[in-house]
């Protein structure tokens, strides 16, 4: 996979994640593109269209529209399912996800696709795993962020 | 410290959070871009601030910016900085910022190297975690190559959570950095089998993905795959080894058959449509490699396929696996006709695109009519006219294709095109008038039908000019002139066309359709004289005819286009001299005639290879001997020119032209085009130029058939082509009929035993169909260009032609030549198959030492880890830990070598400054005007922990020796309070090997090169060794810059090449864990040095 966008309804980038190194302006450029065409595609259309020399498979979910880029090779319908998957792991980790989870956890939704992908390849195909990962992960977040509190508040206490 | 701490956290709590910043942003919906601009610069104060917790909150919101589309590229040395903090908190959000906002151009890439190696050896696994999947994004090939080892290492962790991710970004790391993936391979491999199932999958991955790029080196894990196919059940896992397996099929037939099997088990079974989609694509891959068709299997892909195909989204994907059957086995697709011509009412344009180029394929003489019916009714239909485009090539491709062996019934096609000009704004107005053109020549019996359609166009010519002056279609007008003008005795009312062709408003036409006009009108102005002259009731017809042609034609003479007025007042004076005549009642008509006279036949472009040479017609013989005196002749023709006057000389010369070698002849000729280019009186050789015009003749023999149609043939206005299909359907039962009487009259005389074999109510075959037109001309070859090119059409040759040229074959029709637009994108193809083919050649050599080369990127022109030994005085403060030296290949003197600079102290390190003894050999390159001994200053400061990477350049004079330089290093450390001065003393290192470069040999230029003799040679025996052979292979290869020519069981030949262009060529052998290295090189002292250094590497180990 080359890369992966979340965009809303309103053509709004809500996450991207890229997998080949491109400049920003580059970057821009894609999205750019990409976002216009996939909005003007109407609902009963099918979910590949050919871009460039680039595979470019795409799914609605509620107002998000999830996109990746593949390349000529790769299999669509896996790539769909990959998309899926990410959905699922979203909904699981939030709670049934919706736009605003995104929009304000926008880290975590990284972190959650950065387990379940790697490199553009997916890393992970158990659903439980990649949710134990960032569980543990996000316990020793927590953790560290107690240390620290507890160490301010010691040092607030007893000068 | 105590207070600083507390400060930062009650700070952090008026500090903006990301949430915040989300939350600012949307309420900030009219001012968007001003609310940020203060938000930026909050951030810049608090990345100035101490506090790590609050820098990373400013990171995480400048991440959040980034995505927006805002340049945060000037915070990228404060993401470092988060990155390298102790925390994980801290150093997930920053390795986060890292992905998103760095790339290759980064510069403070090169400062986290250490950092990164820190973490990947980090005892806390989510720590080595979110470092390896920050690196997956940004890796460079600096970074690849530093990193290679310590990820390689990774590999074997105990976690499977972290062994997973760095087999995945082993891929990424192969990418940027090839060399790396011969040492990584043994243990990638092992992977395929690993206890943990994630990390086995992620090995599959990247051996897929490694195999994709060149298959050909992976053909021997084939059967541990294959086992893998058979045992796994993940099918995210199976997807990618059937792929793989798709990819390898083509290279090795037997696995295909060994393959159908289980593949089509997998269809039938499972109920994942990407697994099936998968298996659907690499059984159509067996079955192309395996040429001799399966065709129950394919059956059997088709019944799963039609299966889904009518669900919604996967019909694109049918679409795109019946496109790859149907290069093969056209048959079975075509009976989804029904199917692929409704997705062309699909709302999708690239379902429709898909069908569009399926229904090429599967068009015969049955239902061509049915199926460009339904792509009219589209044409029609269609919007956005890139798809109408599409669709009126797809016509004229489907139609003309192999030599229009599909059509039945030409009226109809002309009919189409006629229908087919009515498009508005199309850019294939010079396609449809190239088709008009062939097929009124080509076509005889069409011609009446043809120069009736085209006396309508030109009459409705405004319908078709139009509005807009750049409306492509009005080519078709071009067509339509010549055509009317050169078969004008069809037409019923010249007058009334050559009325139309003189209209004013022709002058707004391009000036080439303007030019045909013109001669055509002359063609048609013979055609009325002759029809009128001789009753004298009508010869005031025929001077009103030259009177029009008088008063019309002046306005031609002012064209601004050369070629219009040239052919206009030649013409008008023409007229006028006719008019003088036809004044004094001389009869003109006959004489003007055979200005055009003559018909203009197609020929074959090679049907003049077929004239056979007359006897004793020699045409390299001189006709007149050539004039004496010629200074510009060559030797041979001087002496023979000399030979007129002199003939005793003239037994000394031998027979010209004979000995004349192919290059002289190839040069010859070039001088000869290119005189003939500059020359204007030469017509130069194009394929109009070989056509020929025919006496009266041989028209006669040409079999015309007689069109059986019932109704008249001019049909009033545009003509609807639907008639034609219902006519042809008509045609055809009418042939049927008679075929069945002669059957049955047979069937009478043969009585009971004559059977019928063919049921009358069956479908009718393909043999059956008649054609009611036959295309006259038909060769083995047709031009290159498919179609022919009329530039001038009135331009003529006589040339004698024998019957055999003009080959008016039996009027059937020759399927052989497909239409040109097919043939070049063949051609494209094979092209790039070549490119492919080469790529792997290229690999060659490599591929039977190990299966782990990577050919996807172009290798790094000089990639040398050389072992650079460093002898550094123990210093606290400073390091220099890598250092690489590097030939450069541009300049076979010089050396490059970079040298990272890390500060181990607390202490801030500035004003370093590199200087190195030069030696006689070595120089160190300063810059114009300073003194020999001059210091380099290095071009940054390094804050505490940081490391960073100069490059220095030296020029070597002799490589054949090894090198080293003794060299100092000076630099300021400040303190808070102080600074002192400090020097740090190291000796570089050059061997014999970091001149070498890899450089890739074939097979044969290697053993050109040792047949040459110009080598000496020397030899070197290892005891002892008792590594695999493949490894040792890999070891000098890595370490020593050598590639492996080729391999024969434990024999191998390897080849590399120093800065200065010596050719270095090893034969390694082994037996008995002892390895005997026979090498070559033209510079023996080279030679002896590297075969030194190669046993230093193997003493090591």
């Amino acid at each position: 996979m080359q890369f992966m966008l979340l965009f809303s309804r309103q053509g709004k980038l809500r996450l991207q994640k890229w997998y080949v190194p491109l400049s920003d302006k580059e970057r821009k450029k894609i999205s750019r593109d990409l976002v216009q065409t996939i909005l003007a595609r109407k609902p009963k259309m099918c979910s590949f269209l050919e871009w460039r020399d680039l595979k470019i498979v795409y799914k609605r979910y509620a107002s998000l529209y999830f996109c990746c880029a593949v390349e000529d090779q790769d299999n669509e319908l896996i790539t769909l399912e990959i998309i899926h998957r990410y959905v699922e792991l979203l909904d699981k980790y939030f709670g049934s996800v919706c736009e605003l989870d995104i929009i304000f956890n926008f880290e975590k939704a990284y972190f959650i696709l950065d387990e379940f992908l790697l490199g553009g390849e997916a890393q992970e195909t158990s659903k439980k795993n990649v949710l134990k990962a960032i569980e543990q992960a996000d316990l020793l977040q927590e953790a560290i962020e107690q240390a620290d509190l507890l160490q301010e508040v010691r040092l607030l206490t007893d000068p | 410290m105590a207070l600083k701490i507390v400060k930062g956290s009650i700070d952090r709590m008026f500090d903006k959070n990301l949430q915040d910043l989300v939350r600012g942003i949307r309420n900030h919906k009219e001012d968007e871009a001003k609310y940020i601009s203060t938000c930026i610069d909050e951030i810049k104060q608090e990345l100035k601030q101490d506090n790590i917790a609050v820098k990373a909150n400013a990171v995480c919101k400048l991440t959040y910016l980034q995505m927006l589309g805002y340049d945060v590229s000037w915070a990228a040395f404060n993401i470092v900085e988060v990155m390298s903090s102790s925390k994980f908190t801290y150093k997930r959000i920053g390795y986060l910022a890292a992905s998103q906002c760095f790339h290759e151009s980064t510069d403070v890439i090169m400062l986290t190297t250490n950092q990164i190696r820190k973490d990947l050896s980090s005892p806390n696994q989510y720590d080595t975690g979110v470092a390896l999947t920050g690196l997956s994004c940004f890796v460079t090939p600096d970074l690849a190559r530093d990193l290679a080892n310590d990820i390689m290492t990774l590999m074997s962790h105990t976690k499977p959570y972290i062994r997973k991710k760095a087999v995945l970004i082993m891929y990424k790391v192969f990418l940027k950095y090839p060399e790396s993936l011969r040492p990584a391979f043994p243990r990638l491999k092992e992977k395929l089998e690993d206890p943990d199932p994630g990390v086995q999958s992620a090995a599959v991955n990247v051996i897929c993905e490694l195999a994709r790029r060149n298959p050909k080196n992976y053909l021997s894990l084939a059967p541990l795959f294959f086992k893998l196919m058979t045992s796994s059940t993940n099918n995210w896992v199976l997807i990618k080894i059937i792929k793989l397996f798709g990819a390898l099929t083509p290279l090795e037939p037997r696995l295909g058959k060994k393959l159908i099997e289980p593949l089509t088990n997998l269809i039938h079974s499972t109920s994942a449509m990407s697994l099936l989609y998968e298996c659907v694509n690499t059984v159509i891959a067996v079955l192309i490699s395996l040429s001799s068709g399966m065709p129950n299997h394919s059956a059997s892909i088709q019944v799963s396929f039609s299966r889904h195909a009518h669900t919604f989204s996967l019909k694109y994907l049918g679409l795109l696996a019946m496109s790859k059957i149907l290069k093969t086995h056209p048959k079975s697709v075509q009976s989804h006709k029904d199917l692929i011509l409704q997705c062309l009412d699909d709302k999708d344009e690239s379902i429709r695109l898909r069908a569009l180029d399926l229904l090429y394929g599967m068009v015969s003489k049955k239902n061509l009519m049915e199926i460009v019916k339904k792509l009219m009714l589209h044409v029609d239909k269609a919007e956005g006219t890139t798809y109408r485009d599409e669709l009126l090539t797809k016509i004229i491709d489907i139609c003309s294709q192999s030599n229009y062996q599909y059509i039945t019934n030409f009226e109809w096609y002309i009919s189409i095109l006629v229908e087919l000009t009515r498009l508005e704004g199309t850019r294939h107005g010079h396609l449809i008038a190239s088709q008009m053109l062939d097929v009124a020549i080509r076509v005889k019996a069409i011609r009446a039908f043809a120069v009736a359609q085209m006396a309508t166009l030109l009459d409705n010519a405004h319908l078709l000019t139009g509005n807009t002056q750049r409306n492509g279609i009005c080519e078709v007008l071009y067509a339509a002139a010549w055509i009317c003008g050169e078969f004008s005795e069809h037409l019923e009312e010249p007058m009334v066309t050559l009325e139309a062709m003189l209209r004013p408003k022709v002058a707004t036409l391009p000036g080439h359709i303007q030019a045909v006009y013109v001669q055509n009108a002359a063609k048609l102005f013979a055609t009325v004289l002759r029809g009128h002259e001789g009753v004298p009731a009508d010869s005031m017809v025929a001077q009103e005819t030259s009177q029009l042609l008088i008063d019309r034609l002046p306005l031609f003479v002012q064209s601004s286009n050369l070629e219009v007025q040239e052919r206009a007042s030649c013409i008008l004076q023409l007229v006028k001299y006719i008019q003088k005549l036809q004044q004094k009642d001389v009869e003109v008509a006959e004489e003007v005639t055979a200005l055009f006279a003559g018909e203009l036949n197609p020929v074959a472009p090679k049907a003049q290879k077929k004239v056979p040479v007359p006897e004793g017609l020699d045409l390299d013989v001189w006709i007149n001997e050539p004039p004496s005196g010629s200074e510009s002749e060559d030797e041979g023709r001087k002496s023979k020119g000399k030979a007129v006057f002199a003939k005793e000389e003239s037994r000394h010369t031998k027979p010209r032209y004979t000995e004349v070698d192919e290059k002289e002849l190839a040069k010859r000729r070039e001088v000869r085009k290119a005189e003939q280019a500059n020359n204007p009186f030469y017509i130069k050789a194009s394929p109009s130029s070989q056509k020929v015009r025919r006496d009266g003749v041989g028209v006669e023999h040409i079999p015309v058939v007689q069109i059986d149609l019932s109704v008249p043939l001019k049909v009033p206005g545009m003509p609807m082509s639907d008639q034609y299909v219902k006519l042809e359907e008509e045609r055809r039962e009418r042939n049927k009929a008679d075929k069945k009487k002669k059957k049955d009259k047979k069937k009478r005389e043969k009585g009971e035993k004559g059977r019928r074999r063919r049921g009358d109510s069956g479908p009718e075959s393909e043999e059956d169909i008649t054609p009611a037109h036959m295309v006259d001309i038909v060769t083995e070859e047709m031009p290159e260009v498919g179609i022919y090119t009329w530039s001038l059409p009135h331009w003529t040759f006589s040339l004698p032609l024998s019957e055999s040229t003009a080959r008016h074959l039996n009027p059937c029709l020759f399927p052989s030549q497909k239409s040109s637009t097919h043939k070049k994108k063949k051609q494209k193809k094979e092209k790039k198959k070549k490119k492919h083919h080469h790529n792997h050649s290229d690999g060659a050599g490599d591929e039977s030492v190990q299966n782990g080369t990577v050919e996807e990127e172009e290798p790094l022109p000089v990639s040398n880890q050389s072992p650079f030994t460093l002898s550094i005085n123990p210093c606290p403060l400073c390091q220099i830990p890598v250092c690489d030296i590097q030939g450069n290949l541009q300049d076979g003197s010089q050396v490059v070598v970079s040298v990272i600079f890390e500060n181990k102290c607390d202490s801030f390190i500035k004003s370093m400054e590199f200087n190195v003894l030069d030696s006689l050999n070595s120089k160190l390159q300063r810059p114009d005007g300073a003194g020999p001994h001059d210091g380099l200053i290095v071009p940054f400061q390094l804050p505490p922990g940081i490391s960073n990477e100069a490059r220095f350049i030296f020029s070597v004079q002799n490589i054949v020796m090894p090198q080293k330089l003794k060299g100092t290093l000076t630099f300021i450390v400040k303190t808070d309070d102080s600074s002192t001065h400090e020097k740090l003393d190291f000796k570089l290192h050059f061997t014999c090997t970091s001149y070498l470069i890899t450089t890739p040999c074939y097979s044969d230029a290697y053993s050109k090169l040792l047949e040459s003799g110009d080598l000496k040679g020397c030899s070197l025996k290892l005891e002892g060794v008792n590594q695999p052979f493949h490894h040792l292979l890999a070891r000098i290869c890595f370490h020593h810059h050598f590639s492996v020519v080729e391999r024969i069981d434990s024999c191998a030949s390897m080849y590399s090449r120093s800065i200065q262009g010596h050719h270095m060529c090893l034969l390694v052998k082994t037996a008995d864990q002892t390895v005997s290295i026979d090498a070559k090189c033209d510079e023996p002292g080279l030679l002896g040095n590297v075969l030194d250094e190669i046993k230093l590497t193997f003493s090591q180990c």
